[in-house]
């Protein structure tokens, strides 16, 4: 009987409705917590997963050795590669392409690899403007990986203790 | 021809035109739009016969209630228009009959002597037929008046009790009273008891 | 200017009004659809700061041009007809949104003196008017050919018809208060400042004429008929460019419109709430903000829509049969037992307000 009355008096002065309008009302007031992104950013860890890259030893020579582990080990299949002798005897890739289409960024590849080789760096910001320019080659890699070098060794020197 | 005279003419001829769309169109989601045209012209027309109550009601109760559930029925039913012309030919001379003796009967009655009188004088500009029709109705006609809404009343009714059917036993189906009455209390029940068990608690512990 | 005059005398008498009627509807049609978008502007802002964001702030400053942007792109998009579409309905359903929308403002006393007609039943005419924008959104939903809009179109079509009732309801209680349907009338019936406005009786029938509104306009929490999470967008879901635009007009203005007609019946129109303290009417120059005036038509009419953007950004959507149950079993019972008592009232004579 009391529980009727109550909620008899609770549904018609709206109670519940007026509480959930002030909370509404007070967030109006509040301070906002939208990031103006081109302007602003927020902080990106070390270990983010961005664009690809293939690293070189400081002596110049690259890392990668053809093992194909990591294409082995792509849920997405977006690495192919070939493989050749070198002149000197060592094992070397001929063709090293990621489809960034294909890549869901899961940093699988990174972590196969035996010779820290191919590794995501916290870049975020591309894109691509014509057909096939989604094939990230050998030659895009390295290059990219030579540009961001002191980004990339910072990168794996911070996460490296929790290796 | 004064500019009321055109104004009723365009009108009447709207009225006119869209009756008899009505009838002869074949789609029949175009007959009632023709039929929400037809509405609008006659409530134009009673507007310029000064009797704007009338004429707004009628926008109001027909067009803007009962067309809408018009067109909620045409539309969920899906009518075959071929099926409904088959028997036009066959039936042609009991309409034509009903047509003639409805057209008698108008005739007689508006050459009759008691649609024959005077053009009613304009009323005052503060003149309210509102308020007029109000007192009428509530004073020299309550009793046909309250009889006319006990048999809409009852017609409601019927019309409910004829269509609600019970549910069959064991449909599930939802009320909404009973839901908003539910209280946080009735759904969960907060039991107080430590996060870890510990070492030495005896019985009550966590487990 | 003499030779303007002169001119115009030319004119014949009844071209003269006629052209005096057309330049009225423009005055008020043009700053009406420049009021709906910023309405859709007001609205993202309003919600967004709300959900602890900035809303639109990127085209012109603050954001400003961005219904002016919306509506260019609108126009410039292709209007599709859907496969097995009815052709002249899919077309004329935009228009059927809209117009009503737009001929109720006929009626609305903007302040004393500006208005397009001032006539005997305009409160009943707003009602008649107000309940042919459901055409639009059936006639759009069948006409669509598709099932998310035929969905659609039932659901507003039974919502609008059932909260009609309670909305005319409302206004009955009005009527009773002011024993006028003339809009004028009923604002004047409130005159003598804020005490008298008709929201400290009747404000009950406010509550229920507000939320009925809400529903009419198939608004959040009402907003079954739209509903994004279930049918996509329901009525207008093949619809895109000019005429989807058309749509986004017609709620809109409806919108306005209900807090338009809100703020004449409850809460005395342009009328000012220190109208009877002389003191502050007195005062040189600003003086006459404290008097009555069209702006204080437009601040009511702001708080309603105000109201409107606040209960979409607070609550969450009715279930269908909830809707139903507010409908029939709540707020029509209510303002029946409301006008009961109010005519009790009445006929005691209560002061100052039912007499």
């Amino acid at each position: 009987m009391i529980a009727t009355v109550q909620h008899w008096i609770k549904s018609f002065t709206l109670f519940e409705l007026l509480k959930g309008m002030s909370v509404t009302g007070r967030r109006l007031f509040s301070r906002k917590v939208t990031i103006q992104y081109p302007e602003e950013k927020t902080p990106i860890s070390p270990r983010f997963r961005g664009h690809h890259a293939l690293r070189r030893y400081p002596n110049g020579e690259e890392r990668c050795i053809a093992c194909k582990l990591c294409e082995a080990v792509c849920p997405a299949l977006a690495i192919t590669i070939e493989l050749a002798e070198r002149d000197d005897g060592t094992r070397r890739t001929t063709r090293y392409d990621i489809d960034m289409f294909k890549c869901i960024y899961c940093g699988f590849c990174e972590e196969a690899c035996p010779v820290d080789a191919i590794v995501e760096s916290r870049h975020f910001e591309y894109h691509f403007e014509e057909r096939g320019e989604n094939i990230m080659t050998k030659e895009k890699l390295l290059a990219f990986g030579d540009k961001h070098e002191a980004m990339i060794a910072r990168d794996k020197a911070a996460d490296a203790p929790y290796k | 021809m004064g500019i009321e005279q055109i104004i009723f003419y365009l009108f009447a001829g709207i009225l006119l035109a869209a009756a008899v769309s009505v009838v002869t169109v074949r789609n029949p989601v175009y007959a009632a739009l023709f039929l929400i045209l037809a509405f609008f012209s006659s409530s134009a027309i009673w507007i310029m016969l000064e009797a704007e109550f009338l004429g707004v009601t009628l926008i109001l109760v027909y067009v803007g209630a009962v067309m809408v559930l018009f067109l909620f029925v045409i539309m969920m039913l899906d009518i075959n228009i071929d099926i409904m012309r088959e028997g036009f030919i066959r039936y042609l001379p009991v309409g034509l009959v009903v047509a003639v003796i409805v057209a008698a009967e108008m005739i007689y009655v508006l050459s009759s002597e008691s649609l024959n009188r005077a053009m009613p004088v304009a009323k005052a500009a503060d003149y309210s037929n509102t308020k007029e029709l109000g007192r009428i109705l509530y004073t020299d006609y309550v009793y046909p008046f309250e009889i006319a809404a006990v048999i809409l009343v009852v017609a409601i009714i019927a019309a409910i009790v004829l269509t609600h059917r019970k549910r069959a036993p064991n449909v599930k189906s939802q009320n909404p009273s009973r839901q908003v009455r539910v209280k946080r209390g009735d759904r969960i029940k907060l039991v107080k008891m430590d996060a870890e068990k510990q070492p030495e608690a005896g019985t009550e512990g966590g487990k | 200017m003499d030779n303007l005059i002169s001119i115009w005398n030319l004119v014949p008498e009844a071209l003269q009004t006629l052209i005096v009627i057309l330049l009225k509807i423009v005055a008020i049609v043009l700053p009406l659809i420049l009021a709906v978008a910023y309405t859709t502007y007001a609205e993202r802002k309003i919600i967004g700061y709300m959900q602890v964001r900035l809303g639109p702030n990127r085209v012109g400053p603050k954001g400003w041009l961005q219904p002016i942007a919306d509506t260019v792109k609108l126009m410039f998009k292709e209007v599709i007809l859907p496969s097995e579409a009815n052709r002249f309905v899919f077309y004329f359903a935009p228009i059927m949104a809209l117009t009503p929308a737009l001929v109720a403002w006929a009626v609305i006393p903007f302040s004393s003196g500006m208005w397009l007609a001032d006539i005997n039943v305009g409160l009943l005419f707003i009602l008649a008017i107000t309940s042919l924008d459901v055409f639009g959104i059936i006639l759009a939903g069948w006409a669509s050919n598709s099932k998310y809009a035929i969905l659609s179109a039932m659901r507003a079509g039974a919502q609008v018809v059932s909260y009609e009732i309670a909305m005319g309801f409302a206004l009955v209680g009005v009527l009773m208060a002011a024993g006028s349907l003339n809009l004028r009338e009923i604002v004047e019936a409130q005159s003598g400042g804020i005490t008298q406005w008709f929201i400290w009786p009747l404000f009950g029938l406010m509550l229920v004429y507000f939320i009925s509104g809400v529903a009419e306009t198939n608004r959040a929490p009402f907003d079954v008929a739209e509903g994004e999470s279930e049918i996509v967008a329901g009525f207008h879901v093949e619809y895109s460019g000019m005429a989807f635009a058309l749509f986004f007009l017609g709620e809109y203005a409806n919108m306005l419109l209900i807090s338009a007609v809100a703020a004449i019946l409850f809460l005395g129109g342009w009328l000012s709430p220190f109208e009877s303290i002389d003191a502050l009417t007195e005062l040189p120059y600003i003086g006459l903000l404290f008097g009555n005036g069209i702006h204080w038509f437009f601040i009511k009419v702001a708080f309603f829509i105000f109201l409107y953007l606040w209960f979409r950004a607070t609550f969450p959507r009715y279930r269908y049969d909830q809707i139903m149950r507010l409908g029939w079993k709540i707020l029509i019972p209510v303002t029946l037992v409301y006008i009961f008592a109010e005519g009790v009232a009445i006929y005691l004579g209560w002061k100052p307000w039912l007499s």
